[in-house]
């Protein structure tokens, strides 16, 4: 393939689920070489379209061309044939398999009996050219998140992929390992491989990006070189309208004590000290930030103030009231709103409907039962209100929540919290895999928390917006506070000097 | 009690678990492409009772073993196509299936109750093995089917573990989303695979007709089907620990033989409850293991699979 052939048209595609028309007449061109960004809103459509091309979803109309052929998978093996792979929003891994046992599944180039030694062989030179190391006896389920991207991308490339597709490859990655994850992309561009890239982070497309077309409402708005535009033309193209994309900076005024952990230590799943004699308070009006790179003991800190996890020495208290080792329930009653890192098992329930999901954390509300009823019609009224309220983009209500696409999800549940009048917010990553609107909608959501007297605990790995939301922040590595600065009189530098270890000056306050 | 008589239980025991042990292996292939099929004793006795009457017919216990895999087999895809290409709930098909072979085998098996079977399998020595003391006269002084269930574990543990078709499957199995886009079809390979644990159950039914104890009695897998289906867990879903698990109910079942024609006192009632209270013993243990050490059922069973389903 010579650069700047045509390796992938789409032309008109429509893609209708129940409810929802995803992709409308869409039409998208990727040429050999080019790094493709592909850009859109929340609920956009995008993964639906790169599903359609990887053979996993059909379209209903349209046409679809290949290496200049037209094209119609009945399943992703027939994508595969033609060169086509994906690295999917949430990894198609097998965690109890080793990384060669991922790599080797489904591929017939080996015969009937496998020869791992040979595919480990084959996997090795891989990582060797394209600078991806990865361990090929380890099992997945033991890899962090970025080693795991890593195996999607050897796949690929070991299935001889040279149309590749990442759906928001950085959304879970530290800033460091998204720039090594363009410079393997780069490389594969430079061979004449096409490479698509879904991201919400417009400066990753100014910076990595040769080509960009945009998705608004299941529809392909435009498509343009990158040199041609920039963020603010992408950002208005994106949602329609012109979207402000300076901050306010507010500050809180901190009043009372709501949180305060004393010399906490806690226990990971797999039996290591995940935290290790944490002392932090949280003052109502104020946001606190917990900064780290991700995996130092923040979802374990989350889980011991909510209560998912036991603690095995120190002291909890919430509102004054001695809170160690409390059941969830409990913290509930006290006031406590948990928007967790998995919003999928942990902050809903996938299967059930919007209202049935809104209904988790009011099951014991007056207003919605009566004895042992539910109370529908008050619930559904409700849930419609907070639809309205928080702009949540849904088919029907009663369609189970998983439908939704990902930032409509947050926002659900992020309703559901807020509206239970907390006064303390456990806030877990909150904006990833968010567009920008919906991003500026959350950070919004947790700046009238703060005015109202609220304090929150916000666990981010992105310190532009630890800056500019968090009055305070703390700094985690390997599960110890390093310090608890004020964002006032801190800088980012010495913010990253000790996420990477170094302990503050100021000590723990 | 002497050696002989313990190598007479022993050896008992090994007969005793064949059947077990055959319906294991089949649902073991099944479980591991998440296909949960409760019907194991519905399709040993489909089979158990097509075996009987093949044979009879042909006067050939070989075609009546054919017979009894292709009906367990043919009974199987019923349960395949309700929870593959359907997505029915398996727990629910499998239990029709059950009360459909029991109410199948016993329609269509009336006319040949209480009949003896003429030409039957009968113990082969095997030369030289036999001759080993202890575990010749334990494990090489049966039928050829015994030692067919021998090769089967060796060639299915091969089949799971070494081979592109037991990686696929295992794929299916543990995560059906990540098998399809890796390009495995996932459709096929549970069919495969719920069509093997049919075979198979239909074998471990037709050891009892036309072996064990070549008749045809209605119901005369008397729960093996579900002895089978916990040894699966007990085994944690894999083929060699199902030999000894069987064994191990063969065995109990060969004690309780055993101690009544020993005139021991004890009410064979009791007796025959044995394997059974020993299944829910094991199950409790082996539960608390798995959970414990988290290996064991692989992560999809039991959940249709579909390819637009978020
Ligand atoms: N399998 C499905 N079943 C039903 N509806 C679906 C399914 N997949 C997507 N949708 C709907 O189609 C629309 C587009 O979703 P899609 O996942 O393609 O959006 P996206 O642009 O990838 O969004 P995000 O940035 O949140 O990932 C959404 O309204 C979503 O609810
Ligand atoms: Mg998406």
């Amino acid at each position: 393939m010579g650069i700047n052939d045509i390796l992938v048209e789409m032309k008109g595609i429509t893609k209708a689920f129940p409810g929802v028309l995803a992709n409308d007449q869409v039409n998208l061109t990727v040429r050999a070489g080019e790094i493709h960004a592909l850009l859109g809103e929340n609920g956009a459509g995008k993964s639906t379209l790169m599903s359609i091309l990887t053979g996993l979803y059909r379209y209903d109309q349209g046409e679809l061309a290949v290496h200049g052929k037209k094209v119609n998978f009945n399943s992703p093996r027939d994508a595969i044939a033609e060169g086509i792979g994906m690295v999917h929003q949430h990894f198609k891994l097998v965690s109890t398999f080793t990384v060669t046992e991922n790599v080797a599944m489904g591929s017939d180039s080996w015969g009937a009996i496998l020869k791992l030694d040979q595919i480990e062989k084959k996997l090795a030179a891989f990582s060797m050219e394209y600078g991806l190391q990865i361990d090929p006896k380890a099992k997945v389920w033991q890899l962090s998140i970025g080693e795991q991207q890593r195996v999607e991308i050897v796949k690929l490339l070991f299935r001889g992929a040279d149309i590749l597709i990442l759906d928001e490859p950085t959304a879970v990655l530290t800033p460091q390992e998204a720039n090594d994850l363009y410079i393997v992309l780069r490389k594969m561009a430079d061979e004449g491989k096409g490479v698509i890239v879904i991201t919400h982070k417009m400066q990753e497309v100014i910076e990595h990006a040769d080509m960009v077309t945009v998705m608004r409402g299941g529809k392909s708005v435009a498509t343009v070189p990158k040199d041609y535009t920039d963020e603010t033309e992408l950002a208005r193209l994106m949602v329609g309208r012109e979207l402000d994309l300076v901050h306010k900076i507010e500050t809180g005024a901190p009043g009372e004590v709501i949180l305060q952990l004393q010399e906490i230590t806690a226990v990971s799943d797999r039996g290591h000290k995940a935290l290790k004699d944490v002392n932090l308070i949280v003052r109502a009006g104020e946001i606190m930030g917990i900064a780290g790179v991700a995996g130092n003991g923040q979802r374990e800190l989350a889980e011991v103030i909510t209560g998912l996890r036991p603690i095995s020495a120190g002291q909890i208290t919430i509102n004054k009231v001695d809170m160690t080792n409390r059941q969830p329930l409990d913290i509930i009653k006290a006031g406590v709103a948990h928007i967790p890192e998995d919003r999928h098992n942990t902050g809903l329930v996938p299967n059930l409907d919007a209202y049935e999901n809104i209904l988790l954390k009011h099951y014991l509300d007056k207003d919605f039962r009566k004895g042992p009823f539910i109370l529908w019609s008050a619930l559904s009224q409700y849930t419609q209100t907070l639809i309205n309220k928080f702009d949540i983009k849904l088919s029907v209500p009663e369609a189970p929540v998983k439908a939704m696409s990902g930032g409509n999800l947050q926002k659900l549940l992020l309703a559901r919290e807020i509206s239970m009048e907390p006064n303390l917010i456990i806030a877990v990553y909150p904006v990833r895999g968010l567009d920008i609107g919906a991003i500026q909608a959350v950070r919004g959501l947790l700046m009238e928390a703060r005015r109202e007297g609220k304090g929150v605990l916000l666990i981010s790995e992105e310190l532009d917006e630890l800056f500019l939301l968090a009055d305070r922040l703390a700094v985690l590595h390997e599960g110890e506070l390093m310090g608890v600065l004020e964002v006032e009189k801190t800088d980012i530098e010495e913010v990253g000097l000790m996420m990477a270890g170094k302990k503050g000056v100021k000590g723990c306050a | 009690m002497d050696q002989g008589i313990i190598i007479a239980i022993l050896a008992t025991a090994v007969t005793a678990g064949t059947p077990i042990l055959y319906a294991a292996l089949g649902e073991i292939i099944t479980e591991r492409s998440g296909t949960l099929n409760l019907g194991v004793e519905g399709m040993m006795l489909v089979g158990a009772v097509s075996g009987f009457m093949a044979a009879y017919v042909s006067g050939n216990p070989w075609l009546g073993f054919g017979a009894a895999m292709a009906a367990g087999g043919a009974v199987s895809l019923i349960h395949a196509f309700l929870t593959i290409t359907l997505r029915a709930n398996q727990v629910v098909c499998g239990l029709a299936l059950t009360i459909f072979g029991t109410g199948f085998s016993s329609y269509i098996g009336k006319p040949f109750v209480g009949i003896p079977l003429k030409e039957t399998f009968k113990p082969v020595e095997i030369p030289f093995l036999s001759d080993i003391p202890v575990i010749g006269p334990i494990f090489f002084n049966h039928d050829p089917l015994v030692y067919i269930s021998y090769l089967l574990i060796i060639l299915l543990a091969f089949l799971i573990y070494r081979t592109r078709w037991g990686l696929n499957l295992r794929a299916v199995g543990e995560n059906p989303a990540a098998a399809d886009s890796a390009g495995i079809s996932v459709s096929i390979t549970r069919y495969q695979s719920v069509f093997i644990g049919g075979m198979l159950a239909g074998a471990g039914g037709a050891y009892l007709s036309l072996a064990y104890a070549p008749s045809w009695l209605e119901n005369m897998t008397a729960g093996r089907g579900w002895i089978a289906v916990a040894l699966v867990i007990f085994a944690m879903w894999d083929p060699y620990k199902a030999l000894l698990g069987s064994y191990i109910f063969g065995g109990v079942e060969a004690l309780g033989f055993r101690l009544q024609t020993m005139n021991v006192t004890i009410s064979p009632f009791f007796l025959k409850m044995l394997p059974y209270i020993l299944t829910i013993v094991v199950l409790i243990i082996v539960t608390r293991e798995t959970k414990t050490r988290k290996v064991g059922a692989p992560a999809a069973l039991g959940q249709p699979y579909h390819r637009e389903d978020r």
